[in-house]
């Protein structure tokens, strides 16, 4: 008896027909892979950088995610703790242990107690980076590492991200070649270095499925903050 | 035993249906709100219409060359450390989820939403094998409350209304408390039960030995797998257990992230009208050694079910479909007999058109049927397949096979008439109920019909036609 891997397969080469043994369909396959050639781009992030970051921020804003422009890194910590105070927060912080929320001056703001590590259930508020993030439709683009726990962006209450200027790209065919790039080794093929998780997050949880109803917060986050950081790109 | 099925019932499922007064509540909301946001954003964005070519242009050569991305697929993923499992039969599939299961030694998994699992009746068999899935997207979890099947592919629990929801959270969670306190009062807010069924869930992600999810895509080039939802019960679902099942089927599969971000633009779009859903998750292989969180052990549980069969058949631009849903919201049919009515997983054109394949032509003979041919769900499918074409089909099949009653006969043979002819097609579908009636009373046969008058009379006659035109032809029909 066959297994059912190569019954499955018989009957799809059955169904091909008389192109199932064009000895040009391996090639076209290997092709398209190799190349992986963009199809239509919209036009609407086609912009000079300045425009990619203003329309980022009028989409994420026309879903309910506040951004705090803010100068430079230092002022990050700063304005996480004005974000907590204005939604009457413990300032508590599960952080993400990234190298660049690690060198944040955290430490002149005695009050916030930072705990490194991946989401749990008493966490309320997580603070990350982001991979990316794309302009087109106010997409953040975050990946799974041994420094950003995925669990961080789905379990607190409230999300806060912390995103450079430099990182907004247009699309997401932009942002997934940049992932590219930077998976690329000397000595692997970016594919293999791929993480294990990727996430594109489109504003705070939401559902509507009780009469179509549109409620925030329904398994996730309930509330998504960027802190963008002019970093003159 | 997959799900119940009871598709040679339409009838006298179609007819209870519009005596429902809570269904024509919740159609109201699906045929309104959800059909005109998908046309604001789509009209929001210039290339949509030419997107939609570009994705159907990406799942023709997907098909043409299926076997070779499969195996793509399978390689990738097996090198990212993931374990693909080949099931032809829902049987098949339901066993090789219940053996991994059981090698975790799993009493609770939670499960993100998944019209394949639906498909292959996994929940059943998971509870008759003492393990106790939980359904966390909050459709579906509602209607696990409820014991019912889902009634829309997007939101499985739209004809439910906020009453008989929160009548099943009482009942379900009598002791339900929020930040220690008892919550108050009954309320019928949807922002209020979205947060009980937040707090109930909560727990149970933490405490699930599996999590189950399904899969929009698979990537050829990365051996990832894809989920799209809104409400983030799917990333928990797969982000803390030990162990991640995802099942899906091979249609699914793509070739690159390229080719991913094209179909996610008109995705998105036409299933709810947003521009991109919330969450889009890529999973690939189980957590590397480094990684602080991520399940242990990754396994993709790929179906076939009968969709290998439907390759170069005219079912083939069947396996092109993204699962949108576009095609039921915009339908006047599934509008007035919701759907439950039609007695499987896939309810509306897209179920029309390939349960009879699935569940067999006998059982779902009347499916095809439940169609007034006004073609809007061919015009909205992004993936442009040619739902009443194949519904058609079927109508012939079963005509040929002789498993049609005979008014029905009748009706195609009306059809049969008006598609070789396709100016009187494009008339409307009140003009070919006119014709039904006509031939229904004085059993004629169809070249003895008053055309020139009869017809042209319906010339102006605007599409998409409304409910209550099937309606009354429903009635008429059912007597
Ligand atoms: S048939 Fe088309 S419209 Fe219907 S669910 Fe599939 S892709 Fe969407």
């Amino acid at each position: 008896m066959s297994s059912s891997r190569d019954r499955i397969f018989a009957t799809l080469r059955a169904g091909l027909k008389h192109t199932v043994d064009d000895p040009a369909r391996p090639a076209a396959v290997a092709e398209r892979i190799a190349s992986h050639p963009r199809n239509l781009l919209p036009q609407r992030a086609q912009l000079p950088h300045a425009e990619q970051v203003a329309l980022f921020t009028a989409k994420v804003e026309a879903l309910t995610v506040t951004v705090d422009s803010v100068a430079g890194v230092a002022d990050v910590p700063g304005r996480i703790a004005d974000y907590l105070a204005r939604h009457n927060l413990p300032s508590r912080l599960r952080v993400a242990p990234d190298p660049l929320l690690q060198s944040l001056p955290w430490s002149e703001r005695p009050m916030l107690q930072i705990d490194y590590g991946g989401g749990r259930s008493q966490d309320l508020v997580s603070v990350t980076p982001a991979f990316a993030a794309i302009a087109e439709t106010g997409t953040l683009m975050l990946q799974s590492s041994s420094t950003t726990p995925t669990t961080l962006h789905f379990v607190p209450d409230h999300h806060i991200v912390v995103l450079k200027e430099s990182q907004v790209t247009g699309t997401l065919e932009e942002a997934f070649q940049r992932l590219r790039d930077k998976l690329a080794k000397s000595d692997k093929d970016w594919v293999e270095n791929w993480p294990r998780t990727v996430n594109f997050v489109t504003g705070p949880s939401r559902t509507a499925d009780i009469e179509g109803v549109p409620v925030l917060g329904a398994h996730g986050p309930r509330r998504l903050h960027i802190v963008l950081i002019a970093d003159g790109a | 035993m997959s799900m119940e099925v009871t598709a040679q019932n339409f009838e006298a499922n179609a007819a209870k249906a519009l005596r429902d007064p809570n269904l024509r509540k919740a159609m109201g909301i699906i045929s309104g709100p959800m059909a005109s946001r998908r046309v604001e954003t789509a009209r929001e964005l210039p290339e949509f219409e030419a997107l939609r070519d570009e994705g159907v242009k990406i799942k023709n050569h997907v098909l043409q060359h299926i076997d070779l991305y499969l195996e793509k697929f399978e390689q990738q993923l097996t090198a990212r450390g993931g374990k693909l499992h080949w099931c032809r039969t829902p049987r098949e599939a339901r066993e090789t989820v219940l053996a991994l299961c059981r090698s975790r030694d799993a009493k609770i998994v939670t499960k993100g939403k998944s019209m394949v699992t639906e498909e292959i009746g996994l929940n059943d068999f998971l509870l008759e094998h003492g393990i106790t899935p939980v359904e966390t997207d909050l459709g579906e979890y509602i209607i696990q409350l409820a014991h019912e099947p889902p009634s829309h592919i997007i939101g499985p629990a739209l004809h439910k209304t906020r009453e008989q929801i929160a009548d099943l959270f009482e009942e379900h969670h009598p002791d339900y408390e929020l930040n220690g306190k008892k919550a108050g009062t009954r309320s019928t807010e949807p922002q209020v039960l979205v947060t009980e069924a937040r707090s109930v869930l909560r727990d149970t992600y933490f405490r699930a030995d599996v999590g189950i999810t399904g899969a929009n895509f698979l990537i050829a080039e990365t051996g990832a797998t894809v989920i799209v939802t809104n409400e983030g019960n799917g990333d928990l679902t797969q982000s803390l257990p030990k162990m991640h099942i995802a099942v899906s089927s091979i249609e699914k599969v793509i070739p690159t992230l390229e080719d991913l971000s094209t179909i996610l633009r008109v995705l998105a779009r036409s299933a709810t009208g947003q521009e991109m859903s919330c969450y889009t998750t890529l999973s690939c292989g189980p957590k590397r050694a480094e990684d602080i969180d991520g399940p242990e052990e990754f396994h993709v549980v790929l179906v076939d079910n009968g969709r290998s069969e439907m390759l170069g058949t005219a079912l083939q631009p069947l396996l092109r479909c993204i699962r949108c849903g576009a095609c039921m919201n915009n339908c006047p049919v599934y509008h007035s007999v919701g759907g439950h009515a039609y007695g499987w997983v896939y309810p509306g054109p897209i179920g029309a058109a390939l349960d009879p394949h699935m569940i067999g032509l006998e059982t779902a003979r009347h499916l095809p049927n439940a169609s007034t041919f006004c073609g809007k769900c061919e015009e909205v499918c992004p993936m442009r397949i040619p739902l009443p074409d194949i519904m058609r089909h079927w109508r012939e099949l079963a005509h040929e096979q002789q498993i049609t009653p005979p008014l029905q006969r009748w009706g195609i043979e009306a059809w049969a008439f008006a598609a070789k002819h396709p100016w009187l097609y494009r008339l409307g579908a009140r003009v070919a109920i006119a014709a039904l009636k006509l031939l229904g009373k004085d059993k004629g046969r169809i070249a003895s019909l008053p055309l020139a008058s009869g017809w042209t009379d319906g010339r102006d006659f605007p599409a998409p036609q409304s409910a209550d035109t099937f309606m009354s032809q429903y009635k008429k029909r059912s007597h």
